[in-house]
């Protein structure tokens, strides 16, 4: 959900409250008003009543409403000083209306000189509970529709101005790729708030970049200063291993081995962090059809003897700008996959088309982890002399070229779609 | 006049008859790693060379402009100055010693420069042995005056330059990796080839793993059956989970 609609569901639910609070009280504070007003005018007219009965005899003797308001009709004594005088609510039939309609009554008692007794009853109209409550909500209901509907244009309005330093700050982060940018800079915005967070992010960003740095120079120096000593140790085996015979020397040649599997693994890393540093030179337009073929050939004499098919199917040209030394890594990395991967007999099939290539082999009769295989050190079989880095070399290739390297598993094939952005 | 002549003669031949294999073939590592000059000097002294060594930029420029050498072993990275900076000076006294220049970067750059200085090759560490010496005699082969870049052993010659074998005066075709394999024992004779070694030469980055070590077995058992069924003078010995040695 949105800010804003956040705090339009607080203020509507909240208004809701007030609102109806306000109408209760209001509606309770105006009624006493009207019953204030209306009685206080009762109470004059009984005065004038009475004035003009003492003087007009007649008068007492309208013993019905009709066409006026008032009544009076002659009580005993006794009822009279028993009784006291009234204000109430009652209904009466009204001609114009033709319904009954509410009232208000003023019944009270008055005596005349001659110790006769009246008993006098007032009305008039009254304003209507039920109307009243029912205008009432009417007029709250708009109230409340008018009050959100303007919160929203207000709010969707300021909230969206002054909120807009965190959008342009959210839209750089998510522009911002750790690696890639060298430097962050957040955007300018006059809200000390709004400067701070951006502050922060700018500082915690740079502190991480220099740490990331830090990191990818400390690999390559770390991989640089190891190249020589391995260099000087399998060196010296070898030079030991021209004296020795027999189990002697296979022990040597063995160590050899391990210490040039440490070497590979060592120039693989190097080559990484070389890659992800982004060292590498200007880019040329590359014959990849040409390259495709020419690597193919190199391994021709390994693929025959492990009885391997290659089919090289070349539907377009495919002449792209790209590193010429890490494309030759990124084809001799997917075919060496290709054909450590798969069995005697088996078949590799080569697609070369218009912005892409594709190496499909046979192999193992299961896809491959596709979250994982690109990872570094990731090994799909327990092969001990894969340095688990061909394919997070070839995907850091890729990236490098903003290409896009993919796996598939189709058809009992392993297929690995490499695939320049146009 | 005539004393002259005599001791010119006799001291060609006493020379030729100290190096029986080369004449007098100077060679000098530039290399501040003690490990690693020693494993190299160790090495080329098996090949009948003249080693001399520097540990440092100083000692090396004092060395070249006193002597000539027949091949420098340039490492770039010294202590107290760039390798490249030697190989300048060398090119601007006109000198024609070979230079390789050997680097602990794998970099394109360094590569590039070093050739561009004219450098004639460039090696990465860590590199094997057996492929620094067949560097060395590329390079000094190439140089060498009227030699036309020919190796000859017993009844087989190997044209460098035409990529071509002839046992007894018969050409015999190899193809690209069996003339590889062939040329690289044979700049390695009487030397052991760690296995390895020899995958690099041959098939460079594109044969890095352990498992292919039989199917090097079986282009080797390839290569010995032509070369025995067209008469060659050699035996390539295997040493089982080492390497090769070829024989003469």
């Amino acid at each position: 959900m949105k800010l804003l609609n956040h705090t339009l569901l607080y203020l509507s639910a909240s208004l809701i409250f007030i609102l109806s609070i306000w109408a209760v009280v209001f509606y309770f504070s105006m009624m006493d008003e009207v019953y204030d007003s209306i009685d206080d005018g009762l109470e004059n007219y009984k005065m004038l009543i009475i004035k003009k009965a003492t003087r007009d005899s007649t008068l007492l003797h309208k013993h019905r409403f009709d066409e006026s308001n008032y009544a009076i009709r002659p009580i005993p004594r006794e009822l009279a000083l028993r009784a006291t005088e009234d204000f109430r609510d009652t209904s009466m039939y009204m001609e114009y209306e033709e319904d009954y309609e509410v009232v208000r009554m003023l019944t009270t008692y008055f005596s005349t000189a001659d110790e006769q007794y009246y008993e006098l009853k007032i009305i008039t109209s009254m304003v209507e509970g039920e109307d009243l409550v029912g205008d009432l909500l009417h007029a709250l209901l708009w109230l409340y529709v008018a009050v959100i509907a303007s919160a929203f244009i207000i709010n969707n309005r300021v909230l969206r101005k002054i909120w807009r330093p965190f959008y342009q700050l959210q839209h750089e982060l998510r522009a911002f790729k750790l690696g890639v940018d060298k430097t962050f800079n957040p955007p300018q915005t006059k809200v000390t708030e709004f400067r701070d967070m951006n502050d922060t992010v700018a500082e915690l960003l740079k502190a991480n970049i220099t740490v990331f740095q830090q990191q990818k120079q400390f690999i390559e120096n770390a991989s640089h200063e190891l190249q020589t000593p391995l260099a000087i140790a399998i060196n010296k085996l070898e030079l030991l291993l021209e004296q020795s015979r027999g189990d002697d020397a296979q022990q040597l040649a063995n160590a050899i081995h391990y210490l040039e599997r440490m070497t590979r693994l060592n120039k693989s890393l190097l080559l990484l962090s070389k890659i992800e540093n982004r060292q590498f030179a200007a880019s040329e337009q590359l014959d990849f059809n040409a390259r495709l073929r020419q690597q193919v050939d190199d391994f021709s004499e390994l693929l025959h003897y492990r009885d391997i098919d290659v089919e090289i199917v070349e539907k377009a040209p495919l002449k792209r700008a790209f590193n010429a030394d890490l494309a030759d890594v990124l084809i001799t990395n997917l075919l060496k996959n290709a054909i450590v991967h798969n069995h005697e007999g088996g078949r590799i099939r080569i697609v070369i088309m218009d912005g892409g290539f594709e190496i499909a082999n046979t192999g193992s009769a299961k896809p491959l982890d596709t979250e994982k295989m690109f990872a570094r050190f990731y090994r799909a079989s327990e092969s001990s002399t894969s340095t688990g880095l061909g394919l997070a070399v070839a995907k850091a290739i890729a990236q490098l070229h903003r290409a896009n390297l993919a796996y598939r598993y189709e058809g009992e094939l392993h297929c690995f779609t490499f695939r320049l952005s146009s | 006049m005539g004393f002259f002549w005599a001791s010119a003669f006799l001291q060609i031949f006493a020379v030729s008859l100290f190096f029986k294999n080369y004449l007098e073939m100077k060679l000098l590592i530039v290399e501040d790693e003690k490990g690693l000059r020693d494993n190299i000097a160790q090495f080329l002294n098996k090949e009948q060379y003249i080693v001399e060594v520097a540990p440092d930029f100083q000692t090396a420029t004092e060395k070249i402009s006193l002597y000539d050498y027949d091949c420098i072993l340039l490492d770039v990275g010294l202590p107290d100055g760039n390798g490249l900076n030697l190989l300048r000076t060398l090119k601007s006294k006109q000198k024609r010693d070979n230079v390789i220049v050997i680097s602990a970067k794998d970099s394109l750059d360094d590569k590039l420069e070093g050739l561009e200085l004219g450098a004639d090759d460039y090696l990465t560490k860590p590199f094997h042995l057996a492929e620094l010496n067949a560097r060395i005699k590329a390079v000094i082969r190439r140089k060498a005056l009227g030699g036309g870049n020919v190796v000859r052993l017993n009844n087989m010659e190997l044209d460098f330059d035409a990529r071509m074998l002839s046992v007894a005066g018969t050409d015999v075709h190899l193809n690209r990796k069996e003339f590889d394999i062939l040329s690289f024992f044979v700049v390695n004779k009487n030397r052991l080839i760690y296995k390895s070694a020899l995958a690099e030469h041959v098939w460079g980055d594109h044969m890095d793993n352990a498992d292919n070590f039989d199917f090097i077995y079986s282009q080797i058992k390839n290569l010995r059956k032509k070369l025995k069924s067209h008469g060659a003078n050699l035996e390539i010995q295997a040493i089982y989970g080492v390497g090769y040695k070829l024989t003469v």
